[in-house]
């Protein structure tokens, strides 16, 4: 451990939203960030759209909320002074409607990720319902006694986009958090798990070794119109490992530890943060430092 | 031949959560499934059992006089294995009723009017125990639109759906369906005799394999037959599927307001649950 921390607990808590009823979502969530928090988890994680369901469709902005409005002040008051990733529709002033993910600490919104990869192919219809996010910003979060720890957050589809985890990278994240509402496709039987379970499995493995950091997936579990929420809630470490997990595909929540030590060890043995030749991604993007 | 086989342990799995989380989070108490005798329905009322036990699972067989005799022996088998319920209702009178008034109607005619019959008994028996219709329609009958408009193809859940018929085959091996029903040849049972796969003039084999390239890889139809498979069948097989497409969609409504049912009036069928 690095002198003067001590390890994050985190609680990945994959759950069955009521598809379209915000007020039980939020009172669900609510309780549950409470009791985490009371029982000494100092983040804990929502899957995407935790307070709305998933395949909304027309009820996207009838559970929209605001970030001024009465839902995020019962939010912030259920986190205390822990701290909670919830997972939204999120309405802006203007009428537009983001799915995002809302960082709440110690009596406050921290900061709030708007998804950028909006999937409109195959099951996916989000661009007709949604507006996209249009960037990744990391945001330093003090947890476990004040700690500060660099956090960036991926929505699902933003995974699928390896620029997405890369400019969070450049920005320095120690931690990556993937809230998720995955619908599970592919039961072949040349594979051991279902197509999108693999598919995610390796991405974030990818991400957490090739960037050193961990990297929290937090999916939804339960149907919606026949759709399959997989789970599959876990955490890797900087090398790449999975610490704890994965679940299965019932409702539950994971604990796992992370601590400042693991990440330092990793980027000792992998220095590939130091060695990244960002001025050779400028130059042949043909961008200057400046952009 | 492309390996069409399924992770039988994954599916089984997501089949029976689905039938579970459905049925329960609407508030229904359980499922009727119409009982044939055949794989299908065999295997539908399995995963209901694994999902719900069996006291919330009701089978129905529904025989015509001319069904094959075999076929409700083979569903008193199923029941029996499953420890459900079975409700056997001859459906003998009331078509032979309707059918005093057309005594020229044809084979397709009257097999229609009896897969509606039935549907119209499971809406009635399902209402009676606040039950849900378990369908067992699967991918292969679905694409070809090989069943009957609001009869057999009318229920309000259906684990099957999106497993072709060779993968129910492998899925029910796997579940241990009794041999006898694993081996007889399908049949929609609306004459003594009758046999899916001469009805359609191939195999559920070899329209699997055509199916999947067009529908799950989206090979166009052209490209499929340089993969080996027969070329006019592959044509068969294609018209087939967009011929019964309206099979496969809720009645049209002619559009006129600003926001309308079945267009653009868009929630979600879990809506609230």
């Amino acid at each position: 451990m690095v002198a003067g921390t001590r390890p994050v607990r985190l609680g990945l808590v994959q759950h069955q939203p009521v598809l379209g009823d915000l007020q039980a979502n939020l009172e669900w969530c609510c309780e549950k960030i409470s009791a985490e928090v009371a029982a000494g988890t100092d983040l804990v994680v929502l899957p995407e759209l935790s307070l709305t369901g998933y395949f909304l469709k027309d009820l996207t902005p009838e559970t929209a909320v605001r970030l001024d409005g009465p839902e995020l002040a019962k939010l912030i008051e259920a986190t205390g002074r822990g701290a909670a990733l919830v997972g939204l529709i999120l309405e802006s002033d203007q009428f537009n409607f983001y799915n995002a993910a809302v960082l709440i600490s110690d009596g406050s919104v921290r900061h709030v990720h708007r998804k950028v990869y909006l999937p409109t192919y195959g099951i996916f219809d989000e661009q007709r319902h949604l507006a996209p996010g249009d960037q990744f910003l990391a945001t330093d979060l003090p947890l476990a006694g004040g700690a500060s720890w660099r956090v960036g957050i991926l929505v699902c589809e933003d995974l699928w986009h390896p620029s997405s985890a890369y400019l969070l990278s450049r920005a320095g994240v120690d931690l990556l958090l993937c809230p998720s509402a995955s619908p599970g496709r592919g039961v072949g039987s040349g594979e051991g798990e279902l197509g999108s379970a693999g598919s995610y499995g390796a991405m974030l493995r990818t991400y957490a070794e090739l960037f050193t950091v961990f990297a929290a997936y937090c999916n939804r579990v339960g149907f919606e119109d026949g759709f399959h929420f997989w789970g599959g809630s876990r955490l890797l470490g900087p090398d790449g490992l999975i610490l704890a997990g994965p679940l299965d595909d019932s409702p539950g929540v994971l604990h796992a530890e992370l601590d400042r030590g693991h990440l330092r060890r990793a980027r000792i043995a992998f220095p590939l943060l130091r060695d990244e030749r960002i001025d050779v991604v400028q130059r042949q993007l043909g961008l200057s430092s400046d952009d | 031949m492309t390996d069409l086989s399924i992770n039988e342990e994954l599916v089984s799995a997501i089949v029976t959560s689905f039938v579970r989380d459905e049925v329960l989070k609407v508030g229904s108490r359980g499922v009727v499934v119409a009982v044939s005798g055949g794989v299908d329905s065999a295997l539908s009322a399995q995963i209901a059992v694994t999902a719900l036990g069996k006291e919330a699972v009701t089978g129905l067989a529904m025989p015509y006089r001319q069904s094959s005799a075999s076929s409700l022996e083979d569903a008193q088998l199923i029941a029996e294995q499953l420890g459900i319920e079975l409700l056997v209702i001859e459906i003998s009178p009331q078509i032979d009723a309707y059918f005093e008034r057309f005594p020229d109607a044809d084979a397709t005619r009257r097999g229609n009017k009896m897969a509606r019959e039935r549907m119209s008994i499971a809406y009635d028996i399902s209402a009676t125990r606040s039950a849900l219709v378990l369908g067992t329609s699967n991918k292969s009958e679905l694409l070809l639109g090989y069943s009957t408009l609001w009869g057999d193809g009318a229920h309000a859940l259906n684990p099957l759906g999106d497993l072709y018929k060779t993968q129910i085959y492998q899925l029910a091996r796997h579940l241990g369906l009794p041999q006898r029903i694993l081996e007889k040849a399908p049949s929609a049972d609306l004459f003594e005799g009758q046999s899916d796969e001469s009805d359609l003039g191939f195999t559920y084999a070899e329209a699997d394999q055509i199916l999947y390239h067009l529908i799950d890889e989206r090979r166009p139809p052209g490209e499929i037959a340089s993969l080996g498979l027969d070329p006019a069948l592959v044509q068969v097989i294609w018209d087939r599927v967009r011929n019964s497409q309206f099979k496969r969609q809720p009645p049209l409504i002619a559009k006129l307001s600003g926001r309308s049912v079945g267009q653009d009036f868009r929630y979600p069928r879990d809506w609230g649950h």
